[in-house]
Order: structure tokens, then sequence, then C-alpha cells
């Protein structure tokens, strides 16, 4: 029952049957690790089903989308890259994003902000630069970035975040002092995550009707916007409020180095 | 793949990396795999492997100036990377076990499914051929390192001698004669295999 010698033809042959496919998700890996496509999943929110997509550069799209061929259209639009479902967000990639959104600043949530103008980034990377539960005015992010008079651009800026939550754009509120739109499903969905974040928009809304756009202290006479944490541990009987900074000025009060109240923003009429 | 659409392809990616990058993917990855999958014998890591050799090939590309992409040759210079990372998990596994170890238990999960052959041959033809490439396969990955390389990039992947002193960057001398070497290992190993009991005799 010996078996012929084998030659090299034959084993060349044999060798050569040995080729193989490549897994179907090894293509769309690589792409994404890259940036060049990305892949996305849903996950619950309080303001419902969330979708985000992320690629090897960080977090690129957080929307609501009735559904994935919506969603990934839409992706397609504003990215120009194609958007591969996944299961799940990576486990790690959820944490982060959770603790960030819950207002752990230590958690570090990388973003593609790719496609962006330098204006649009300035715009986006002062945003989340807002602590959890305080609000500033779009004139606020105009000062910071150096452009005061931009504040229509950064609101049209922000209106075109492509990851809302993850840079707060909800922190972000119209310099006469009421809520504003939001991106993300109106501005109900944004008086609801400030809500969560224990701001209070109505009491805010109020205060700004009446022309109450800074705080101060009368022992300390500093001015701060008015949910910097240090405004926030005035006692009320210490407090007072002004409509303007040039008003906080003529009193005698120097803005807070930590929120750094803008002038200008609030210096608007106050509607009637 | 011939050498011709590869050089068309160096020049578009010379040109627009991002643009032409999935092109290269989806003509390289099924070799990339294969050699992965057949010098490492574990079909989740050869998938990292191929995976993460793409990635890096990106990376590098997109370092270099048009000139150097241009002038890529992308068959030889793609396996020298995934060889690269393949050697790199040998050495690390066997770092981790302190010995390399001859019966290579694929873990769980990783063990290499034969794809199935051509059905028009007949179930049974097609019952051997997928056994004929698990136990070529099995064999291959016993081979030593040294001439497991240069045997699956020639007659697996079917790359040149040419390509072949590029990709293992060995004068084309060399890598023909450890083609050969390797050749006649498998060919004992092929025929000890099918008579054990010979074997036992002269041991």
């Amino acid at each position: 029952m010996t078996t012929a010698p084998i030659d090299d033809a034959a084993i060349e042959a044999a060798l050569g049957e040995l080729s193989l496919t490549a897994p179907r998700g090894l293509a769309p890996d690589v792409l994404v690790e890259v940036g060049l496509a990305d892949h996305y999943a849903t996950t619950q929110s309080p303001i419902g089903t969330l979708y985000v997509a992320w690629n090897g550069r960080g977090v690129s799209t957080v929307s609501l989308a009735p559904g994935d061929a919506d969603f990934e259209s839409r992706h397609r639009e504003q990215t120009s890259r194609k958007a591969f479902r996944a299961s799940s967000l990576p486990p790690a990639l959820a944490a982060r994003i959770a603790r960030r959104i819950a207002g752990d600043r230590r958690a570090r949530v990388r973003v593609d902000l790719r496609g962006r103008s330098d204006f649009e980034r300035d715009v986006l990377l002062k945003a989340a630069e807002i602590p959890h539960g305080e609000v500033r005015p779009y004139g606020w992010i105009a000062a910071e970035i150096g452009r005061p008079k931009a504040v229509r651009a950064v609101g049209t800026a922000l209106g075109h975040n492509p990851v809302p939550l993850i840079v707060p754009c909800h922190r972000v509120v119209r310099t006469d002092g009421t809520i504003g739109h939001y991106s993300l499903g109106g501005s109900e969905n944004k008086r609801a995550i400030l809500a969560a974040e224990g701001f209070d928009p109505d009491a805010f809304e109020r205060r700004s009707r009446a022309g109450a756009h800074y705080t101060g202290s009368r022992t300390t006479h500093i001015v701060c916007n008015p949910t910097c944490r240090h405004a926030r541990r005035v006692m009320d009987k210490h407090r007072v409020w002004f409509r303007s900074l040039d008003a906080a000025a003529d009193a005698g009060y120097r803005p807070c180095k930590v929120c750094r109240p803008a002038s200008g923003a609030g210096a608007v009429a106050i509607p009637a | 793949m011939t050498m011709d659409t590869d050089e068309a392809l160096a020049r578009r990616l010379s040109d627009d990396l991002d643009s032409s990058f999935e092109a290269l993917v989806l003509a390289h990855q099924d070799r990339l795999y294969t050699i992965a999958n057949r010098f490492l014998g574990n079909a989740h890591d050869a998938e990292e492997a191929a995976q993460d050799a793409l990635v890096r090939a990106y990376r590098a590309m997109a370092g270099y100036d048009t000139d150097r992409i241009r002038a890529l040759q992308l068959r030889p210079w793609l396996a020298t990377i995934v060889l690269n990372l393949c050697r790199n998990r040998l050495a690390r596994a066997q770092g981790a076990r302190g010995t390399l170890s001859l019966d290579r238990e694929p873990p769980e999960g990783g063990a290499v499914r034969e794809p199935a052959a051509d059905p028009s041959a007949g179930p049974a033809a097609s019952l051997d051929r997928r056994e004929a490439r698990r136990r070529w396969a099995e064999l291959v990955v016993q081979l030593p390192p040294v001439y497991r390389a240069p045997v699956v990039l020639r007659h697996v992947d079917g790359l040149s001698y040419p390509e072949l002193a590029i990709a293992l960057d060995r004068p084309e001398g060399t890598v023909k004669a450890q083609v050969h070497r390797g050749l006649a290992l498998l060919r004992t190993a092929f025929e000890a295999s099918e008579h054990p009991e010979r074997e036992e005799m002269t041991a």
C-alpha cells in the first residue's frame, strides 16, 4: 500500500490551493481604524436612542435618527465616509462617554473634528471647557476665542456640532439669556439636558428677562457668569446682580478669573 | 493582481492616499490574511496581523512623500510588513510560553477552518481537497520560520524570486535556496506522515 513519492510539482500545486479569503470584517476594521470610515451603534439616553459613530481618531458623530438607513445617509452626507453598523459601542468608549456626559472632566473622549474649519474647531473646543451644570452665552465663546464680533457665527458653528453631548453645546445659551435652539431634537431637549445637570432653565430665563445677566459678591467685589461655581457659592445676602459688565465695573467689581465673563455678552436690549 | 495594476495603484495612492486606500485594502486583504494565516496557523491571530499590517501601511504612506509612495512595490512591501508582525507575535507567544511548542494547539476560536472546495466536483472529491488543504497547512506551519516564510510567499502567495528577495531583504540566491530547502523538508514531512510506521523503524 505504498504511495508514490511526491514530487515538487505536486507539492507546489498543493501549496497553491492554500489561499484564503479575508474575514468580512477585516476591510471595514482597517478603514475605521485609520479614519477613512466609521463604525456606529446606538445607545439609550434620556432624550431617546442616540446614534454614535466613531473611528480610530475619535467619536465623529452623535445624533438622533429614526433608523439605521437614515443615520447612514446623513453620516455620509456630513462626513463623506461610510458608516458600518456595530452591535454596540466598545465598552471602554461607552464608559468614557457616560462619565464625560455625567460631568467627569477627567474622562477623556477623543473627537474627530476633521472637515471643520479652524474657527468651528475653536468654537467646539471652547464649548467643551464649560463645566457640567453651568452655561455661557454665545458671546462668551466669541470673546474667548478672540473673535468677539463673531457671535452669530459661533451660534452657527455650535448648531453644526457633530458631537453634541460630548461637546456640550447645550451649555451655550443666547446672549439675551434665553436658552435658545438645539440641534439635537430642539430646545425642549436642551432644557431637559440642562435640568438633568442641575441647572434650572426657567429660573435662569426669568432672571435674564429681569435684566440680571451677571452676579457678584459684595464681599469680594468679583463679578461672574451666573452659573460659575464661584458665583453659586455666594450667599444670598452678599449677592448682587448686574445687567452688564460695564455696570459691574462702574460699581467697582472686577471679572472673575475662572469664568471670565465677557464684556458685550449680555449688554443687549432686554426683550420686553 | 498583476504588477501593472499594483503600479497603477501606487500611482493613485501617491496622488490621493485617502481616496485610494480602500482599493489597496480590497486588492491585498486576502493575500495578507492568507500569508498571516499560513504562517501563524491561527485564524484569529492572522486576522489581527493582517489588519494591523494594513493600518501600518496606511500610516507609513501618510508620512511618505509622493515619489516614495509611487516607487513602492506594494506586493513585497506589504508582505514584509505582515511577516514582521507575524514574527513578533510568534516571538511574544514563545516568550510567554518560555519554549516553542511543537504541538500547535490553536486557542479557542482560532482554529483555521478550511474553506469548502468547489461542490461541482462532488462531495467526496470536495472532502478530499478540504482534507488535503488542512494537512498541507499543518505541514507548512510546522516548518521552521526561516523556511516557512519563503515557502509561503513563493508558493502560496505566488511572489516572484525578485519580489521575494525584496520582501525578505535577502539575496535572490539565498531565498531560492531557502524555498528549495523548505520544499524538501515539506516532502520529508509529508512522506513521514503517509508512512508513520516506516519512520518508526528508521528512527
